[in-house]
């Protein structure tokens, strides 16, 4: 009898674990409230759309740089945990996002959810999106559907177990989602704003800090170089442990892709940079501004 | 006993991650990637000086820019053919900075090549001109710089 109590016990702390587990690691979206008062904008939506990088991972393989980018989708990325394939986000309503609401885009991209309510994997930068204000977002969302659609398909991606799994993402995404700043403490306006745009929409540190064994960023050296996902070479430290560029060279660099050696940009980089040259100049010296603040990683 | 393994070991790994070629570079290839990467030194040090009147870094002079211009027009005209032979790329070769994709495309290098000295001649003509003229022709200038090092070479490390 005892015994049984105890099987019982168990099984019913199981179950309960389980639906806890669940209930912490479920999608978590944001309702319609989070658009009040807010008007989508697809002009600003442009900017962002340049500071977010989208059409760098979005566009067609191989297609050429273009001030309105067909975001049909196939890079490939390969990862320790299998190959992702970015997806049509053009505005297409079958193969695209051309069905989709506001809110749902704002989901996409801050929360990592689909509209169907399943989790995206996390080669979708949304752990950094998260941190980005949701006008933002909305103006993005509203840019999106000014660019032509694309009827190609969706690659599914190929990945081992259990990363297949994406209901084990709830579990990556209470590990490593915070939308705290990585850097803290008191800040001038024009820090903040660099925080904004590398922290958040420019998500800097998805390549230049270190991932673990499980794909999180090692916030603790934060900017501070990883192995290139392509498996040559390294992304550079861009803290002040190695980056001793003046705040005017780097702001200099992120718009012309000049290092102060008259050297310039290459490979991924070199996207960046087309997408920065995009931003007010105001911004590209926010970004050094804070990039000179960032601690250091020796 | 285990240490004596452990770096046998190591050692093994290291040989294994090196490239092939890296102990025993042929000198022929090593001298045409020396040769391209002094060529580009070259166009950096002339692209200095005008990079950095355009910056507001030094003042504007109207004959060290065109005197730079020149230089970078002279440079675009040099046969390049020799310094890029087969087995230079940065996969068999440990010093080198170009991607095997630069052999895989030679319309795509072409076309670069073109673009890089239509950009040079436009400076050449505008460098001279004014302070105004020159930073107007400097963005093409440097995308061209760009277009190229973004599909055909080794980011930076």
């Amino acid at each position: 009898m005892k015994g049984r109590n105890y099987a019982t016990g168990f099984a019913a702390l199981t179950v309960a674990a389980a639906v806890t587990g669940l209930w912490l690691t479920s999608p978590n979206p944001m309702d319609s409230t989070v658009l009040e008062g807010i008007t989508p904008d697809a002009e600003a939506g442009r900017i962002a759309f340049a500071a977010a990088g989208c059409a760098s991972c979005h566009v067609a393989p191989d297609s050429e740089a273009s001030d309105s980018p067909v975001l049909a989708g196939g890079r490939s990325f390969s990862t320790a945990f299998g190959t992702f394939f970015a997806p049509n986000i053009s505005p297409d309503p079958v193969q695209g996002i051309g069905s989709w609401s506001t809110l749902d885009v704002v989901n996409a991209v801050m929360r990592g959810v689909s509209p169907a309510g399943e989790h995206y994997y996390p080669a979708f930068p949304y752990s950094s999106y998260a941190r980005a204000e949701v006008q933002d977002v909305a103006n993005i969302a509203a840019y999106l559907m000014t660019l032509p659609a694309s009827d190609t398909p969706s690659q599914p991606h190929d990945l081992s177990f259990p990363f297949n799994i994406r209901l084990s993402l709830g579990g990556w995404k209470l590990l490593f989602q915070n939308t705290d700043w990585i850097v803290s403490g008191e800040l001038t306006e024009q820090q903040q704003r660099g925080r904004y745009l590398v922290e958040g929409l420019g998500h800097c540190g998805e390549c230049h800090t270190a991932r673990n064994a499980l794909g999180g960023l090692d916030t603790g050296k934060w900017l501070g170089g990883a192995a290139n996902p392509s498996g040559q070479g390294r992304i550079p430290n861009i803290t002040p442990g190695a980056l001793t560029w003046s705040a005017f060279d780097i702001a200099a660099y992120l718009e012309t892709g000049f290092t102060p050696e008259f050297d310039s940009a290459g490979g991924e980089m070199a996207h960046v940079v087309r997408n920065m040259a995009q931003l007010p100049a105001s911004d590209r010296e926010a970004i050094a501004a804070y990039l000179k603040i960032v601690p250091a990683v020796e | 006993m285990f240490r004596t393994a452990k770096v046998l070991l190591t050692a093994a790994a290291l040989t294994a991650t090196l490239p092939a070629v890296a102990q025993d570079v042929d000198p022929a290839i090593a001298g045409a990637i020396k040769a391209r990467q002094a060529h580009m030194q070259l166009l950096a040090f002339n692209l200095g000086t005008i990079g950095a009147m355009a910056q507001g870094k030094a003042e504007y002079n109207a004959e060290a820019a065109q005197a730079a211009a020149d230089n970078i027009v002279a440079l675009t005209t040099i046969h390049q053919a020799a310094y890029w032979p087969e087995g230079s790329d940065s996969v068999s070769v440990a010093s080198s900075n170009a991607l095997p994709a630069l052999w895989a495309d030679f319309p795509g290098v072409m076309a670069k090549g073109t673009a890089m000295s239509e950009a040079a001649v436009a400076m050449q003509a505008a460098a001279g001109t004014d302070l105004a003229s020159l930073q107007g022709a400097m963005g093409a200038l440097g995308a061209s710089c760009g277009g190229c090092h973004e599909a055909f070479r080794k980011p930076r490390q």
